[in-house]
């Protein structure tokens, strides 16, 4: 038994529930991009807690193996995200998102 | 393997073309195609003159879809890529004189429709044929956009979007039969098994689907308004390459798929799509006669040709489909030498309206009688090419139903009437301030318009070697159609 | 010599390559040499053919050259038959058609378009020979139509005029009605027969019933053909515009031989109409209708060429009375007779049109007799020919055609009567008033009055003398001769004639003849008496003329007519489908796809709002409540 299942898994679900509660209300509610942007690794993070705890539970390293899979994926996505805003921010000297409505249709 | 080189060859040349630049790259396009031109013939001269499908190739390409590359050539086939290759070192050569903007990419695009147009006719694979038939879209889609006249964004933007619409019918189609195959296959046999198995309803909807795609293609009444506009504002190379080869794409479609996929679907639906492409011949014969742009005429025109050429093969009988076969053949030689006629006239003058040339005869008696030797075969005079495709293919409809024939027939007056009248309005008469200058003949137009008129006599007088290539194939086919039809 | 038949039409064939290709570096002479010499040898192997024949060798070959074209059970030879009717016709075309060669030599002469007119010339004998030597129906079609595509290249052989491109046009377009309904006649016997070689067809043919609806069928639309080949009503309108060709070329093809070729047509397919009697009917009333349509307006032109023009539809019309009523051999008599008399009519025309610089009408003629006595002489025996003068060539072949329509039915021997009255009395007319009298055209043209060069000459005489002797192969058993003709052509028609058996009493035939040769005296007398004693002329241009005498003169309207019902409203048609029906309904439901997608997307886009706050709320909403329905 690892360190890790001394603390039962309800526990686990909680703390990503929560977590991944707070990346949710955040992405809807702030209106500043990078502060969505770290709401977003927030979610996904929480969902790597969520596989990592149940990877060990359930002695099953296919888990683990995705969680790489998402911080690799994660790791891609926060430099082309930032690259975007940086563009953003230099076209229209804001991140806030409700100036970005050019797409309007 | 002489099947892929077929193929291959002119995708290869297309992308070495690019590394040539400047005035060079006419010459070396040119080189190219008729390279492939002597390979089709290598293919004619090995060709075993009966019904099995030769110099085959099948290898697996996605195989958890089913998808093989599978390529091969019967009699119906060869014919048409040894029309392919016929026609696109002609179709380079007519551009010798003209500067047009990037040459290199003009030429790259044309022997990448080369190979497209080969890939559509040997491929024995439903998904296959579809990536051909879409393929060959676009380098016509830049030929046409960036080297074509006034208006053509929107005209070339409507063709696309015409033709595409189509081919999406087809793909469902396809998909469809797909479904019903017995291993999940796209290879042609398994599909004309699948097609087969069908009760006649359903082989109905399937008919409908693909022949959209053809009828467009052709394209038949009332799925033509893409064609004149189309043809018009082509550069004269892209017209040629759209009327000479692309139709053809249709009505070997047809031949080669919708008769043995879905046979109780045709033998359904034959009558109106018949009676469609008859009302084509007519209508448009009505609108060419009135036509006071040559070229647009010729595009109307061929509209009414293709017609007759759809309402023989969908009669499904022996007479007609290799009338059609014939047919194709024809057409697509004599279009090309009067689009070339029409690029002559207008390279020259600077108009192609009717109503102010005249009299060009006096001053050039050959580019006369050249003229009037392909417009004699465009009318299907006996001894011509025309009349050849033309007889056999009034025949095959007359045995569907003999006042359709007789009313596809009027062809054969109204096209005498509209040919008739533009030679007259072009060549006879006295010359006039248009037509005061008429700069001879390049030695590479004669060229192109000796071949084209040794083609027009040679095949009208002895069109034996051609018969005789798509003959066993074609009874073959016939035969399968009838029995499953129960005739 | 028969397996030498295909020299026959490949001697013109090769001419026509050789002039056609190098004319414009051979000298005139040497393209007239060549361009005639080619037709004498055919003239040459088609005369040995004819007479082995007329020894009694084999009936009827069939000499296959290569398969033309097959397709299925379809198979269609290129191949030739020699019989009495194939080698009688290739002896009046070579022979008549050596003639015209040789007098073009002369005429043409100093025509810039020398070596092109012969090339046409040639290429249309070889059309022509084809005609007649195909064994089976797509030949005579090969023939058919490219005989019709000579006549369009010849009729516009002036091809700077656009009244002649336009007669040129005409006449190949209303060729082209006639010829659709020929290829589906041929289509159909194919469907029919399976197989569409005379041999076949015609030994299938003849266990059919009479009257049976598919050999109606397929009689009327060759007949089609026929009409308009043969200009017939309705289809005549393009023979008289013809005229606009240089007159041998009247001479050969529009009225000799091409024209002819819808007799040879009905005549080689005998046994069909025979057991069509309803064909029959329209063929002999069509044929009398044309005869006496095309006299009345002969009797009014004042065009020589025009009035010989009208001449031979009405005589063309006659030998479809011929065909009609079952006088195969008639017909056929009658076509090889007119071939002779007409050419030199038309020949001597272009003679007299030579020596008058060109002037063609009989207004300004007259008196010519003595300027010109060969052609006048020449001219007065065809005259006597066609009007039918006993013992000219003409009198027998039309007295065998009226005594088989009296049997037959008395009105069509009445009209034919008639109409030989007025052919009698217009041919007179016209001879009266362009060589006897006084000279009433300018000065400058009278005193370039000259008889022609030899070369034309000779051919005059060749046919007057043809025209005078020719009717002597047919000499009917009431007038003591047997009829040569009729035993040579007995193999092609025999299984139509013990079908249709007739016998007149020989009073009754001396009476027939009795009739028409006082209808032609009088006829004689009538016009000797207004143009000759009376002096009358033609009206002038201009003057007022009777209603019914302007009527006629014009022609009855009938070009002004088909101009209104067909051409008008052809072109009207094809603007309507072209600006109403094509751009505006069948372009426009195509583009209102577009419009309808355009306008869709146009309400639809409103929801991509812009605001990507909106774009997150939306989506967590979707998930949740995706993940509802999932999960409960």
């Amino acid at each position: 038994m690892s360190a890790i299942q001394t603390i039962p898994i309800n526990w686990y679900l909680l703390l990503s529930v929560v977590l991944f509660t707070i990346g949710v209300l955040g992405v809807l509610f702030r209106r500043n991009a990078i502060i969505i942007f770290m709401s977003v690794e927030l979610m996904l993070n929480a969902v790597n807690l969520l596989l990592v705890a149940f990877s060990s539970y359930l002695s099953d390293s296919k888990g683990q193996v995705f969680v790489f899979f998402i911080m690799a994926v994660a790791a891609a996505e926060v430099a082309v995200g930032l690259a975007i805003l940086m563009s953003v921010y230099r076209n229209s000297k804001s991140t806030d998102i409700n100036d970005l409505s050019r797409l309007k249709g | 393997m002489i099947t892929l080189l077929l193929i291959f060859f002119p995708l290869v040349a297309a992308l070495m073309l690019l590394m040539v630049k400047g005035e060079q790259v006419k010459k070396v396009a040119l080189a190219a195609a008729i390279i492939e031109f002597v390979i089709s013939i290598a293919a004619v001269v090995q060709f075993q003159h009966n019904a099995d499908t030769q110099f085959e190739f099948n290898k697996p390409w996605i195989q958890s879809l089913g998808i093989s590359f599978h390529v091969g050539m019967d009699g119906i086939s060869l014919l048409l890529v040894l029309l392919t290759a016929f026609l696109v070192p002609i179709i380079i050569l007519t551009s010798f004189k003209k500067t047009y903007k990037n040459p290199t990419a003009f030429y790259s695009l044309i022997l990448a429709m080369q190979f497209a147009l080969v890939g559509v006719f040997v491929s024995l694979d439903g998904f296959l044929f579809y990536v051909f038939w879409e393929l060959a879209l676009i380098p016509i889609y830049f030929i046409c956009l960036l080297w074509g006249a006034e208006d053509r964004a929107r005209i070339t933007f409507k063709f696309f979007v015409y033709t595409l619409a189509g081919s999406l019918l087809m793909l469902a189609g396809f998909i469809y039969l797909y479904q019903h195959t017995a291993n999940h296959t796209f290879d042609i046999a398994e599909m004309y098994a699948a097609g087969q198995s069908l009760d006649i309803v359903h082989q109905g909807y399937v008919f409908w689907a693909i022949f959209m795609a053809f009828a467009i293609k052709m394209p038949v009444f009332p799925f033509h308004t893409w064609q004149p506009d189309t043809y018009t504002t082509s550069p004269t190379q892209g017209t040629m390459l759209l009327s000479g080869i692309m139709l053809k794409m249709g009505t070997y479609g047809v031949i080669r798929w919708l008769l043995p996929v879905a046979p109780l679907g045709v033998e359904h639906w034959a009558h109106l799509a018949i009676t469609l492409a008859v009302i084509g011949i007519v209508y448009t014969s009505c609108i060419a006669i009135v036509q006071k742009d040559f070229k647009r005429l010729i595009a109307y025109s061929s509209i009414a040709h293709v017609g007759l050429i759809a309402a023989g093969i969908l009669a499904g009988n022996t007479q007609g489909v290799q009338g059609a076969m014939i047919q194709m053949i024809s057409h697509g030689v004599n279009v090309v030498g009067l689009f070339f006629i029409v690029d002559m006239i207008q390279s020259r003058l600077g108009t192609r309206d009717l109503s102010v040339l005249g009299g060009i005869r006096n001053l050039n008696p050959q580019f006369a009688v050249l003229f009037l030797i392909i417009l004699l075969g465009s009318v299907a005079l006996p001894l011509t090419n025309g009349f050849v495709g033309e007889f056999l293919l009034i025949n095959g409809v007359y045995q569907y139903n003999a006042w359709l024939a007789a009313f596809a027939g009027l062809t054969v007056i109204l096209g005498a009437v509209y040919m008739l009248r533009s030679y007259q309005s072009i060549m006879l008469g006295e010359t006039n301030a248009v037509t005061a200058v008429f700069p001879p003949l390049e030695g590479y137009e004669k060229a192109v318009l000796f071949i084209i008129c040794a083609a027009i006599i040679v095949f009208g007088v002895y069109p034996k070697p051609l018969l005789e290539i798509s003959e066993p194939a074609v009874v073959k086919l016939v035969d399968n159609f009838r029995t499953a039809i129960g005739k | 010599m028969i397996k030498l038949i295909w020299l026959v039409p490949l001697l013109p064939l090769i001419g026509f390559l050789i002039i056609g290709l190098f004319g414009k570096k051979l000298s005139k002479s040497l393209v007239g040499i060549i361009g005639s010499g080619v037709v004498l040898g055919a003239f040459g192997v088609s005369l040995g053919i004819f007479l082995q024949l007329a020894e009694g060798a084999e009936q009827s070959t069939t000499i296959d050259l290569f398969n033309w074209i097959s397709a299925g059970k379809l198979s269609i030879p290129f191949s030739f038959l020699v019989d009495p009717l194939s080698s009688l016709f290739l002896l009046i075309i070579t022979g008549i058609g050596f003639l015209i060669h040789l007098y073009s030599t002369g005429y043409m002469h100093d025509d810039e378009g020398f070596s092109r007119f012969f090339a046409y010339l040639n290429l249309f004998i070889f059309f022509m020979l084809l005609l007649v030597l195909g064994s089976n129906y797509l030949i005579m079609f090969v023939g058919w139509e490219g005989v019709g595509l000579c006549s369009y290249l010849l009729i516009g052989f002036w091809f700077k005029n656009t009244a002649y491109n336009n007669a040129a046009k005409k006449a190949f377009i209303m060729n082209r009605i006639g010829d659709l309904g020929f290829l589906l006649g041929i289509v159909l016997i194919y469907v029919t027969f399976g197989s569409i070689s005379y041999h076949d067809v015609f030994e299938q043919a003849k266990s059919l019933a009479t009257g049976t609806p598919v050999l109606t069928a397929i009689t009327l639309l060759l007949f089609v053909g026929a009409m308009g080949k043969s200009a017939q009503l309705p289809l005549y309108t393009w023979l008289p515009d013809a005229m606009a060709g240089p007159t041998p070329v009247s001479a050969l093809i529009h009225a000799a031989t091409m024209v002819t070729a819808g007799i040879y047509m009905i005549a080689r397919s005998n046994i069909l109409y025979t057991l069509s009697p309803d064909t029959m009917a329209v063929v002999a009333v069509i044929g009398v209708c044309t005869a006496l349509f095309a006299a009345t307006i002969g009797l009014a032109q004042n065009d020589i060429k025009k009035v010989l023009a009208y001449s031979t539809v009405s005589q063309l019309g006659y030998m479809f009375l011929a065909l009609g009523v079952g006088a195969y051999t008639g017909a056929v008599f009658h076509v090889m007779t007119h071939a002779f008399f007409k050419a030199l009519l038309f020949l001597g025309a272009g003679s007299v049109i030579h020596a008058m610089s060109g002037e063609q009408d009989i207004r300004k003629m007259g008196g010519l007799k003595k300027y010109i006595p060969i052609t006048h002489f020449t001219f007065l025996i065809g005259t006597l020919a066609i009007s039918g003068f006993p013992g000219f060539s003409g009198f027998f072949s039309k007295d065998e055609i009226l005594a088989h329509a009296y049997e037959h039915n008395k009105v069509l021997w009445l009209v034919g009567v008639l109409t030989a009255g007025m052919t009698t009395f217009y041919m007179f007319r016209l001879y009266f008033l362009t060589f006897k009298n006084t000279f009433r055209g300018t000065h400058e043209q009278e005193h370039h009055l000259h008889e022609s060069p030899k070369s034309m000459t000779i051919p005059l005489v060749v046919l007057a003398i043809l025209s005078l002797v020719g009717g002597l192969v047919g000499i009917p058993e009431v007038l003591g001769g047997h009829h040569f003709l009729e035993e040579f052509l007995a193999p092609v028609f025999d299984d139509s004639h013990f079908r249709l058996v007739h016998h007149l009493s020989h009073e009754t035939e001396y009476i027939l003849m009795g009739v028409a040769i006082s209808v032609m005296a009088l006829a004689i007398y009538f016009a000797y008496k207004t143009y000759v004693t009376d002096k009358k002329l033609p009206a002038a241009e201009g003057d007022e003329l009777q209603p019914v005498h302007k009527l006629v003169y014009r022609k009855y309207m009938i070009d002004e007519l088909y101009e209104a019902v067909i051409t008008k409203p052809l072109n009207f048609i094809g603007e309507g489908l072209h600006k109403v029906v094509d751009n505006q309904i069948v372009d426009g439901l195509v583009n209102s796809c577009g419009y309808v997608v355009n306008g869709v997307s146009g309400v639809i886009r409103k929801a991509q709002t812009g605001n990507i706050g909106f774009y997150v709320f939306v989506m967590v909403i979707s998930i949740v409540l995706i993940l509802f329905t999932q999960l409960f």
